[in-house]
């Protein structure tokens, strides 16, 4: 079958790969129909995630048909539209038994790695290295989906396909942002980066209740967008001082819940760009945190952040004071899909929740480097690039 | 020497055990030699009840198979079953190192077994990863990608 293969540091290629199989009894075969780029491609592609390996199939948001299942699936069939949450969870050990799907303990089945990096076993993730599982990703005509009783979701009838396609993981990490930041009715809400992620973060704080929400980014057709389908206000941070717009906004106090929906490779007008950039450079820290460091910053006493961004290591300058001083709590997670995705579903069927209009750009898998090329440098307004192997 | 065999191969893969280097560099503080690390309990913990996990005392499959002590009790809370075991055999000192170099670690067996018996007895399989099904294609920094991969996937915390 075709694939889109990672190829090393900035280098994709499509390329011809065998079919997957069936190797467990409770694993299916989906038949993909839409994957979408996501942000935490970039950092694979851009080689700040570790354990990738030339021929990789990357790609993890995604929906599709079911063609093939174990013998021990009781919960699908051949022929069922699904969406797949990006996370793999086993749906019975401990941490998914508490909804914490992203710490599964039996899906990854090279679990050393993030154990000796991070003191934990984490869950596997479709098409993120091997460190994560080895499992190859959904930018390819099929996928193999293991435990698929707990991770694939039958999309209800009437959401179309771009509408479910991101039920798989920006709506739900956005969602997990707002609901586990702590957002209550009348908050303030800030939210830092207006991709697919940070605007389903902003959207899912106003249906929380959040009273106002900002949300933070440089470019003019990402903050354009967010006002108009989010319907939130914005911040341009080339433009404005962002800590200081906040406190003006908001009484002098700060936003209750601030979410930081950026990553590793954040970027900044300041000299911190440059600070982070060479030490990431060098090697001297893995991650570039400069919206962690001003969400913490910005954040009201006693508020709460959470880092819906991936970071894979250390940082520096971490702003340990402030988040002390301040009483805040900090909090980050890899999503809980499976905790939110049914829930979304019929957000998404009743209207409360837009999501297809992410997909600026929809193309044949064939397209995929290019895909990449624009979601990459944001060109033409490129959100999100959604591949469909066999249009 | 496992601490700096896994240090210096992760370094390759550009951050992979970033700690170790980071502490290796005085950058955080590195913690002490583990004088028990040969002699330790391995312990993991299933989302069961002990009398699932060893019904009748019978220790579940594969970790009745391994040469190893092992031992159990209730967790805390609604954690299930805290199962501890660690190998018969203890290769302390020069003779430990050389047998984890020679990929001969009594303790890679357990731990693996561990494991499986935990994914076993919670979800009635042990996964397997998509790399048994190779698409990727021999690289340097791949092999030297499987080096590390090698020492450090059986390995981790447990
Ligand atoms: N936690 C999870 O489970 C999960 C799931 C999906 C994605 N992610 C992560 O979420 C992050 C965003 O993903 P995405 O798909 O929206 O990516 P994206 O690249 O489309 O969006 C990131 C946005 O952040 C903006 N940005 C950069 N620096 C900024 C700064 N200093 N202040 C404010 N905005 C800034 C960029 O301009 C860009 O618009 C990534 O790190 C991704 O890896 C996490
Ligand atoms: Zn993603
Ligand atoms: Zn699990």
């Amino acid at each position: 079958m075709k694939a889109l293969c990672w190829e090393g540091v900035n280098e994709l290629s499509v390329e011809q790969v065998p079919d997957p199989a069936i190797l467990n009894a409770q694993d299916a075969i989906v038949k993909v129909t839409a994957s979408t780029t996501c942000g935490s491609d970039l950092h694979l592609l851009g080689g700040y995630i570790p354990a990738m390996r030339a021929g990789d199939v990357i790609g993890h948001e995604f929906i599709g048909e079911i063609v093939d299942v174990g013998p021990e699936v009781n919960r699908h069939r051949p022929g069922d539209r699904v969406v797949v949450c990006s996370i793999i969870g086993c749906g019975r050990c401990w941490a998914c038994r508490h909804d914490e799907w992203s710490l599964c303990e039996n899906s990854n089945p090279t679990p050393g790695v993030t154990d000796l990096m991070w003191g934990g076993t984490t869950a596997g993730i479709f098409g993120y290295s091997h460190a994560m599982g080895g499992f190859r990703g959904s930018h390819a005509e099929y996928i193999r989906v293991p435990f698929v009783d707990y991770n694939a979701f039958t999309i209800p009838e009437g959401v179309s396909d771009l509408d479910a396609l991101f039920a798989s993981d920006a709506a739900p990490t956005g969602w997990m942002g707002a609901e586990l930041g702590g957002v209550r009715p009348g908050d303030v809400v800030a939210v830092w980066g207006c991709g697919g992620v940070g605007q389903m973060a902003a959207r899912a704080a106003m249906l929380l209740g959040a009273e106002r929400v900002i949300a933070i980014d440089r470019y003019p057709e990402r903050l354009a967008m967010t006002a108009r389908h989010v319907g939130c206000e914005v911040i341009d941070y080339t433009s404005t001082d962002v800590t200081a717009e906040l406190r003006e906004r908001t009484g002098g106090r700060g936003p209750d819940v601030c979410v930081e929906a950026v990553g590793m490779e954040a970027d900044s007008t300041g000299i911190q760009r440059v600070y982070d950039g060479i030490k990431q450079q060098l090697r001297l820290e893995q991650d570039r945190p400069i919206a962690v460091r001003e969400a913490i910053h910005a954040c009201r006493k006693g508020g709460s952040v959470f880092v819906l961004g991936v970071f894979a290591g250390f940082v520096d300058k971490f702003p340990l004071g402030a988040l002390m001083n301040k009483g805040l709590t900090l909090r980050g997670a890899q999503q809980h899909g499976q905790r939110y995705i049914p829930k979304l579903l019929d957000r998404i069927a009743k209207g409360d929740l837009k999501t297809s209009y992410l997909a600026t750009h929809t193309m044949t898998l064939d397209e995929g480097p290019k895909g990449y090329d624009m979601f990459k440098h944001k060109k033409d307004g490129c959100v999100r690039a959604v591949f469909r192997p066999w249009a | 020497m496992k601490r700096l065999v896994a240090g210096a191969a992760a370094l390759a893969v550009a951050g992979l055990g970033m700690a170790r280097w980071a502490a290796s560099r005085g950058r955080v503080p590195a913690a002490a030699k583990d004088p028990l690390e040969s002699s330790r309990w391995l312990g993991i913990t299933i989302n069961r009840p002990p009398d699932e996990v060893a019904p009748g005392g019978h220790l579940p499959e594969p970790l009745s198979r391994v040469d190893a002590e092992v031992r159990m009790n209730r967790a805390p809370g609604d954690r299930g079953t805290e199962i501890y075991a660690r190998p018969r055999e203890q290769r302390a000192g020069a003779d430990g190192v050389l047998a984890r170099l020679r990929g001969e670690d009594p303790r890679t067996g357990v731990r693996t077994a561990l494991r499986e018996t935990k994914s076993l007895l919670e979800t009635g399989d042990v996964l397997r990863s998509d790399e048994e099904f190779e698409t990727t294609r021999p690289t340097l920094p791949g092999k030297v990608l499987d080096m590390a991969l090698g020492r450090v996937a059986e390995g981790g915390r447990l």
